[in-house]
């Protein structure tokens, strides 16, 4: 029997659902709005909401000073690659652990998320080394590299779920039918899945996007991406908050408009297989 | 035929391409996020329109990200930049290693000897520059005329601790606070001016014989002062500002007194951004009568690795940067109120930066008062104002910092931070083999 929910409190519901929305959301809305102040409105106090002369001066100069483009074009790059990269090795390994398993699956999965427990930072000199020796420093192939191995058990992981929610015995089917494991994978499994691969894609996307640590560390001038393009506009010695705030926001603008339009797919797959 | 011609042209024009590209010989620079190095990156057409075999690409940083990536490239010698922007503190340690190319042969016309003195002397290893200063800035006290006018007192160009003291009870009244100082955790945030502050007091990090120097009257002294006249005078929650917060509560006209950077008189007398820029006044650091002021000395410097195969090409642009046609060039395009200070002589003995920067004077004889070869009282086996030019220094310094943010933050006492920093400090330099 459907349970019935009052007029009140669906509305109360959608209340407090849209001030945690606004709580969460706050601090990227100050950010826009402070990119449109001028430096001294941006560290008035009290400070000021909407009541400023907006200004686009900050974006100017941003675009001035820097090759956002540039910038926009390698986190493009690197994300969207280290996730192809990552799924391509994932798609495999999660159909094995989640169809196949054996004694040790369960051991091999918590062993891979054991990885993301290490500061990054712990074996930071050692891949320097070996990018400095391979050659793929500041390069974009080896922010791919290196973020395909830091998001891979991310990406095994959810797929791994998602596998393991489609019967077993489809995959049977299809095999008693002739089909070849390549065919079972990519004619039966994958198609199954999109939902969940959707999602996948899109949170190692944003993921990488935001990745700042190697990022930063890994580049100089030619590989650098938007998260370098950001450091660059922040100074402990001098107030440049408008001006960061405007490079923030240009920053982040593209990753904000993406996950709007795919919201839908997101939570989709987020929820996939968490109501039965 | 047709096809054949085609081909042909292509390959011409790859060719040329290829050695167009070839022919320019491309230096990364890394660099610091502030106002004078952005100005430098708007300039650099004159550089490469009078050096055309030379391009110019910029990775610039926020300078505590600046710090980590370049010591990590010259420590592995990964070779991703030929000109690092570094600050007094690395310029001996590295040079000590080796990692520097000196700045011995420089392009005929560079003056090297029109270098402040004081500032030469940090970037100074046996008698070779290693570094070329692009700016230089002690610190000093900034104050607002009119508070102490109304409180009826007047400032001395060279103020001792126990004035501002009376002056900081003086001027605190309402919402404005009388003095502001930096809080925030930090080697170079509130340490650099508790160990400057400290050194006037006749303080030392470590004896002649490297032994952490926490548990003397001296540091008792410094500490129980300074968080005296933070929790009575101070802003509230100050144990989480630094330059910036500062700087932005006096130029909202909040503090009667903020002793920081002298670089920060650019910014509060200018009326775009503060609201007090007409009512500023610049003292000296303050003394404690014992020969040394509580004031540091730092300079963002440009250096080039010893492992950057274009050492000429980074010469040409070091030259450049920190020459005296640089000042004139930032003069002629953006005022003389905006060329970098700090770093050469005849820079204070141009009439014209002397009218147009009205905190010049005061600027210099900070710098002079500061000798990093001889900071303290009592003699040290260090070099080094604010801090102690040594690799282990940035975790000791940023550990001692919390200690003493904890103590003016009220959750522990003076004595306790002070001992905790005793033992840390010992602990660490033991590691070290000290």
């Amino acid at each position: 029997m459907a349970r019935r929910v009052s007029t009140q409190r669906m509305a109360l519901n959608t209340a407090v659902a849209w001030v945690i929305g606004l709580l969460i959301f706050f601090p990227i809305l100050w950010t826009i709005l402070t990119s449109f102040k001028t430096e001294a409105q941006a560290i008035a106090d009290p400070p000021i909401f909407l009541g400023f002369n907006w200004t686009f001066e900050n974006y100017i100069e941003v675009q001035e000073r820097s090759n956002y483009f540039r910038h926009f074009v390698n986190s493009v790059v690197i994300s969207v690659g280290s996730t192809l990269l990552g799924l391509v090795i994932a798609v495999p390994a999660a159909w094995a652990m989640a169809f196949v398993p054996g004694k040790r699956t369960k051991d091999v999965l918590m062993w891979m998320l054991s990885t993301k427990m290490l500061p990054p930072v712990g074996v930071l000199v050692p891949i320097y080394l070996m990018f400095r020796t391979l050659g793929l420093l500041d390069t974009k192939l080896g922010l791919v590299i290196v973020l395909t191995l830091i998001n891979l058990p991310i990406i095994i992981w959810m797929l791994y779920t998602y596998f393991r929610e489609i019967p077993g015995e489809i995959l049977e089917a299809a095999r008693m039918d002739g089909a070849t494991l390549r065919g079972e994978v990519v004619h039966v499994l994958l198609p199954m899945a999109v939902p969940g691969m959707a999602s996948t894609v899109l949170l190692n996307i944003i993921l990488a996007w935001n990745e700042a640590f190697w990022t930063l560390n890994l580049t100089a001038a030619k590989a650098a991406p938007l998260t370098a393009f950001i450091a660059s506009y922040s100074s402990p010695e001098g107030l440049f908050y408008a001006k960061l705030s405007a490079a923030s926001t240009m920053a982040i603008a593209p990753i904000l408009i993406m996950g709007w339009f795919s919201q839908k797919q997101l939570v989709r797959g987020l929820t996939f297989g968490a109501v039965k | 035929m047709t096809f054949t011609l085609r081909a042909g042209l292509l390959a011409c024009a790859a060719g040329a391409l290829t050695a167009s590209a070839a022919s320019a010989e491309t230096i990364t620079i890394a660099t610091v996020n502030n106002g004078d190095m952005i100005r430098m990156q708007k300039l650099t057409d004159d550089f490469t329109a009078k050096n055309p075999g030379i391009e110019l690409e910029w990775v610039t940083l926020e300078e505590n990200v600046l710090r980590q990536r370049v010591t990590q490239d010259i420590a592995t010698n990964g070779g991703q930049f030929d000109v690092m922007t570094i600050g007094t503190y690395e310029v001996p340690i590295w040079a000590g290693q080796d990692w520097l190319v000196p700045l011995t042969d420089m392009p005929e016309g560079y003056d090297a000897d029109d270098i402040l003195p004081a500032i030469a002397g940090g970037l100074t290893t046996d008698g070779t520059l290693y570094a070329a200063p692009f700016y230089g800035e002690s610190s000093m006290v900034m104050y607002r005329k009119d508070l102490m006018e109304a409180a009826g007192l007047e400032m001395p160009d060279a103020p001792t601790w126990d004035f501002i003291k009376e002056a900081a009870a003086a001027m605190t009244e309402g919402d404005v606070y009388g003095i502001c100082l930096r809080g925030k955790a930090g080697w170079g945030e509130n340490m650099a001016f508790l160990t400057a502050m400290a050194n006037s007091y006749g303080a030392r990090w470590f004896d002649e014989e490297w032994n952490a120097q926490f548990d003397q009257q001296a540091w008792k002294d410094t500490l129980t002062d300074y968080l005296d006249l933070m929790n009575n005078y101070g802003p509230p929650g100050a144990s989480s500002n630094g330059f910036n917060e500062n700087l932005a509560l006096f130029q909202q006209g909040k503090c009667g007194m903020w002793i920081d950077a002298t670089v920060a008189a650019s910014f509060v007398t200018n009326p775009a951004d503060s609201t007090v820029a007409d009512k500023v006044g610049f003292a000296l650091a303050p003394d404690k009568g014992l020969g040394k002021r509580g004031n540091w000395l730092w300079a963002w410097n440009l250096a080039i690795p010893a492992g950057s195969e274009k050492t000429e090409a980074a010469k040409a642009f070091v030259a450049w940067a920190t020459s005296k046609e640089y000042t004139e060039l930032v003069a002629a395009n953006e005022g003389w109120a905006n060329v970098p200070p700090g770093t050469r002589t005849s820079l204070y003995e141009n009439q014209e930066y002397l009218d147009a920067a009205p905190f010049a004077e005061m600027t210099l004889e900070s710098i002079n008062a500061a000798d990093p070869q001889n900071p303290t009282v009592d003699p040290v086996p260090y070099v080094g104002v604010q801090f102690v030019a040594i690799p282990e220094f940035q975790g000791i310094g940023t550990a001692v910092g919390q200690q003493f943010s904890a103590a003016l933050a009220g959750q522990i006492s003076a004595e306790e931070a002070l001992d905790n920093a005793q033992k840390l400090t010992t602990r660490e330099m033991q590691r070290s083999g000290y």
